[in-house]
């Protein structure tokens, strides 16, 4: 009798609870990888094929977008670091902000819609004379900075509240003036957050396609709008080859990023 | 000090630039014209147009409740996923950990595309089906909001000390009593971080809508499940905001405020509660 | 020892991690209301040891039967057994009452009641709200803690939070209390009080205590049994006192007080030499076996002297310590140390003599496996050096995934060098790799054989070099006592271990 209950016991374990969640990452994140890979290599009899990829790097356009994606990414994401990374270290400093609740008013607009905001932007942009008639890469820029800033903030934030205090001390101490202290201690000392920041907002910048198509009113294409119109227009094969595409940028963007970014997982702190 | 002022400066400045946009709205939600910039007199007519447009009171709905309903399935399938695999072997972790990391790092039109073609494109041309509902619609949001609960879950189950369950199955509790009464009011905090952050992500959330969305719940007409932001960008793309948006932008960020006072408020009451206790006793 | 009154018997037991064996064939039984503590360093079984007591962990191979029924495999909220853990361990979320009666709260007592028909039966109830509160409200007068009860757990001091922790276990009467090093997190002041407390707790409950701490003195304040582990294995089991005055082997000498030990090896009947000197014993040992000596510090006996004598041993003093009622010295004798309690004031410098009563020489047998040269060193052509002789040996072998370069360095896997000329190591020789060849230089060092023991089926030959290492080495051949011989072991039979780290051998 007891030893019965005994293996009954055995049979419930703590690990067996992450079967749901499994499952379900297999289902709706393995799989459906998977399937644009299928579709990236095989065209519409469902055979083999690098028609996709063949198509993709032969159409000048194509290449044209994706280079113009990334350097409008390179440039958001650097506006975004120069604006936020002061931000944050002004934030986190307990000498100039002592309201810890302040944080969240960084996050709060994304409690109002993305797209809402997006059109605020622009509506406001164009009250003030930038349009997407006359600056259509200005007004671009301006709404992805206004959109992702919030992203760099949080990373750089939480690691800024981890810094090693008595190493700042122990550099001012040593007689480094205020200027070196933040250029040999702080900014060394804020890699991981600074890594994180640029990850979280260089690949939505590249793959948001509402932002530059709101603002710049359809004169500037980046490579999600490529994806979105394949789609949209049943070219399953050229759009997956695409996704591919992103797919690999991020993967060798995690692969890079992986040891200097183990800590800021715990982004959502702030919350 | 002066770095004090330098800093608060550059912090309400920014915070300002951030609001901008979102303030000129919530300004022009007063004054019954078509675009921002016009003052036509105050008027609290756009409140009426918002409770009288029918789309945008159905949008908002769906909207809510794609939010509170994929929030409420992420928080339950990522708080088991996270307990269940920080008590696995360190290898099947490892695995787990990565594919939970695609999501959070993916573009979202990636995971938006694939889940389309997983859910429209591939039945669509088997079954001449397409499956994408309010079903659909949910997955989405999950694959959305899920991987952040368990990130924000499992670095509490790490400062647990790995004793407290063992103490509960000691004192007589059987596994899942120790779960429920030891384990869970333990990792609270993240599951709540969480479960918070799975409804701001659902809210914000655009791409992966109009790739999963399909037929069901409330409908104005439309064949599909329209949200908010559906609404908003099939309307930007032909002109402005439409002008009862505005009033509905006041409304929300008007909740959001009083969230972030209610929030402030909520810990200075908890650290004056914690203090009190103290002195009690003392 | 009476059957009937063993309340927990482990027979058998092993516990493999992982490939590697932590607990090793654990065989103890454990009588009701003793106080048990299993002593030994990190790592040696003790807490999985006590955690197959409590049911966390299923143990590899063996029975744990309580009471005489097998409970190895019955879950941990089935045994009634409770535990205190190392941090506590307490509910964070839950007041000191809440605490205290988490597992009341769970527990269903059987009592008997009529059915439809009239006949008797037993059914399950909760304790009633009533009952719980006396419980709670005794279990923490027992602990010192009565009016504590609405307290959050964070306003507790550590001292407290253990109280609580002990009546949260008590508080459910278990049959045996389990205690894994539950005053580790206390200061020194508060670990001593605590001591004391947990003795009169255990006189007052009259349940069996099972206490595991890796701290000899709060072993030897407390328990009825010690039970000293090594390496997942009982090193000793016996009273505070038997364990203190006749340790079974060098380890558990070591590990229990201070104690000087010697290599020592028996000069003749109830004769055993040790600091080049022959003193009586009372151990019978046969001559010439190898045999490791105890002397507690406190059983040395000083004598300062203006010259060395000749029929005793002198030494130098060269350390003093005051330690308040005794000094503390250090005695070198040639190339020895002696560790000596005296309260009488000598000076540093002074010559003494040492002696020990014969009654205070405990000799312990030594498992021989391997010749053991702790005072080996390398010198600069990469050899080690045993006595005054050098052997050919693959210095590599002391760090992982080294080799060694043309000018004689060591090179790290990483790129770092290291200059190991002069390096103290200990050399390890297996018994059987010991080769010995006939005559005088023919191999790395000459001897001759002093003592030969017939083992059944080959021969354990002893050979004293003229440096006075001895060589044990077996062999299946037969060699008579005075038989001059060459010693010869081949490099990669050379174990070398580094006394201190590697670092400190760092080169640029």
């Amino acid at each position: 009798m007891k030893s019965n209950r005994g293996t009954r016991f055995q049979l419930f374990k703590r690990k067996h609870l992450c079967i749901p969640y499994g499952v379900f990452l297999v289902l709706f994140i393995i799989v459906p990888i998977l399937i644009i890979v299928y579709y990236a290599f095989t065209d519409d009899n469902g055979l083999p094929s690098i028609s996709a990829f063949v198509g993709f790097f032969t159409n000048w356009s194509k290449v044209n977008v994706l280079i113009t994606s990334v350097f409008v990414a390179l440039q958001t994401t650097l506006l975004c670091l120069l604006i936020g990374y002061p931000l944050a270290y002004f934030l986190a400093d307990k000498k100039v902000n002592k309201n810890a609740v302040l944080i969240t008013l960084f996050v709060a607009p994304m409690w109002i819609n993305f797209v809402l905001r997006t059109g605020a932007t622009r509506d406001l942009l164009t009250w003030m004379g930038i349009n997407g008639g006359n600056m259509p890469y200005l007004a671009t820029l301006i709404g992805m900075v206004q959109n992702y800033l919030p992203f760099v903030i949080l990373p750089l934030y939480t690691t800024m509240l981890k810094l090693d205090k008595s190493q700042i001390e122990a550099a001012a101490d040593l007689g480094a003036n205020p200027v070196q202290v933040f250029f040999k201690s702080v900014v060394p000392q804020s890699v991981p957050g600074i890594v994180s920041a640029c990850t979280m907002t260089f690949m939505p910048t590249m793959s948001s396609y509402v932002i530059s198509d709101t603002l710049s009113e359809g004169k500037i294409t980046l490579f999600g709008n490529y994806i979105y119109l394949d789609f949209a227009n049943n070219l399953w094969h050229d759009g997956s080859f695409m996704a591919l595409i992103m797919l690999v940028i991020i993967g060798i963007s995690m692969i890079l990023t992986r040891n200097s970014g183990k800590e800021e997982k715990e982004g959502g702190a702030a919350w | 000090m002066v770095k004090k002022i330098i800093g608060q400066t550059y912090i309400w400045f920014i915070l300002l630039l951030m609001y901008l946009p979102i303030l000129v709205l919530i300004a022009f939600s007063f004054t019954e014209s078509v675009n921002v910039g016009v003052w036509k007199g105050f008027s609290f007519g756009l409140y009426g147009d918002l409770f009288h447009s029918k789309e945008t009171l159905v949008a908002l709905a769906n909207t809510l409740i794609i939010a509170i309903t994929s929030a409420l399935v992420s928080t339950i399938l990522g708080t088991l996923g996270a307990i269940g695999v920080f008590y696995s072997s360190k290898k099947f972790r490892k695995a787990f950990e990565f594919v939970n990391q695609i999501p959070v790092v993916n573009a979202e039109i990636v995971m938006a595309l694939s889940l389309a073609i997983m859910f429209a494109a591939l039945p669509s041309l088997l079954f001449k089906i397409d499956l994408r509902s309010y079903w659909t619609l949910l997955i989405g949001h999950v694959v959305l909001g899920a991987p952040f609960v368990y990130i924000n879950v499992k670095p509490k189950l790490q400062q647990m000390d790995p004793s407290m369950y063992e103490a509960a199955i000691d004192l007589g509790a059987k596994p899942h009593q120790a779960l429920w009464k030891v384990t869970l009011p333990e990792i609270l905090p993240g599951i709540f971080s969480g479960f918070l952050l799975a409804i701001t992500l659902s809210l914000d959330d655009f791409v992966i809508s109009q790739f999963t969305t399909g037929p069901g719940l409330l409908s104005a007409g439309d064949p599909k499940i329209v949200t908010l932001s559906i609404l908003i960008q099939d309307k930007i793309k032909k002109g402005p905001i439409p002008p009862q948006m505005r009033a509905l932008t006041t409304i929300i960020f008007l909740l959001v405020v009083l969230g972030v006072i209610g929030v402030s408020v909520y810990r200075h009451y908890q650290a004056k509660k914690g203090t009190s206790k103290r002195e009690r006793r003392a | 020892m009476d059957k009937k009154n063993i309340i927990i018997s482990l027979q058998g037991v092993n516990k493999v991690f992982d490939g590697t064996t932590v607990v090793d064939n654990f065989n103890l039984d454990i009588t009701k209301g003793e106080f048990v503590t299993f002593l030994g360093p990190s790592g040696c079984g003790k807490t999985t040891t006590l955690r197959m007591i409590a049911g966390f962990e299923t143990p590899t191979d063996g029975k744990i039967l309580l009471n005489g029924e097998d409970i190895t495999k019955i879950p941990p909220h089935k045994r009634p057994i409770n535990t205190v853990f190392q941090r506590y361990a307490l509910f964070p979320h839950l007041d000191v009452y809440d605490n205290v009666a988490f597992g009341l709260k769970l527990k269903k007592i059987p009592y008997e009641k009529e059915d439809k028909k009239g006949n008797k039966i037993t059914a399950y109830r909760h304790l009633t709200a009533k009952e719980i509160d006396e419980k709670v409200a005794h279990a923490l007068e027992i602990v010192d803690l009565d009016e504590f009860e609405d307290r959050d757990i964070s306003t507790l001091s550590g001292g407290q939070q253990q109280r609580v922790a002990i009546a949260r276990a008590i508080v459910n009467e278990p049959e045996i209390l389990l205690l894994d090093e539950p005053l580790g997190a206390l200061d020194l002041k508060m670990r001593k009080d605590m001591q004391i407390e947990l003795k009169e707790m255990h006189k007052k409950l009259g349940i069996t205590f099972i206490y595991v701490t890796h701290d000899q003195e709060e072993a030897l304040t407390m328990s009825d049994t010690i039970v000293v582990m090594k390496s997942g294995q009982i090193q000793q089991v016996g009273g505070p006192l038997d364990i203190y005055n006749e340790p079974v082997n060098a380890f558990v000498a070591d590990f229990i007080g201070e104690s000087n030990i010697y290599n020592a090896t028996m000069a003749g009947k109830l004769k055993v030499r040790f600091l080049n000197h022959v003193f009586d014993c009372i151990d019978d040992f046969p001559t010439n076996e190898k045999v490791d000596v105890v002397v507690r510090p406190e059983d040395v006996i000083l004598k300062v002297v203006k010259e060395p004598s000749k029929e005793k041993v002198t030494g130098k003093i060269v350390t003093k310590v005051f330690k308040g009622v005794h000094y503390e010295y250090l005695v070198q004798v040639g190339k020895a140390e002696v560790e000596c309690r005296d309260t009488k004031d000598r000076n540093v410098g002074d010559l003494v003599t040492v002696e020990v009563d014969p009654e205070n020489i405990q000799i312990m047998k030594k498992e021989l496996t391997s010749n053991v040269y702790r005072e080996a060193w390398i010198n600069n052509k990469n050899q080690v050096v045993i006595g005054e002789d050098p052997f050919a040996c693959d210095i590599t072998q002391l760090l992982k995934g080294s080799s060694v370069n043309e000018d004689g360095y060591l090179v790290g896997p990483d790129g770092k060098k290291y200059d190991l000329n002069d390096a103290d190591v200990t050399a390890e020789i297996a018994l059987d790799k010991v080769e010995m060849i006939d005559g005088y230089d023919n191999g790395d060092t000459n001897g001759d054989i002093v003592s030969i023991i017939y083992k059944g089926d080959h021969y354990q030959v002893m050979v004293r070099t003229d440096d006075e290492e001895d060589f044990i080495a077996l062999t299946d051949y037969t060699w008579n006592e005075g038989d001059q011989v060459s010693i010869k072991v081949l490099p990669q039979n050379i174990k070398l271990s580094l006394k201190g780290e590697i670092s400190k051998y760092e080169i640029e």
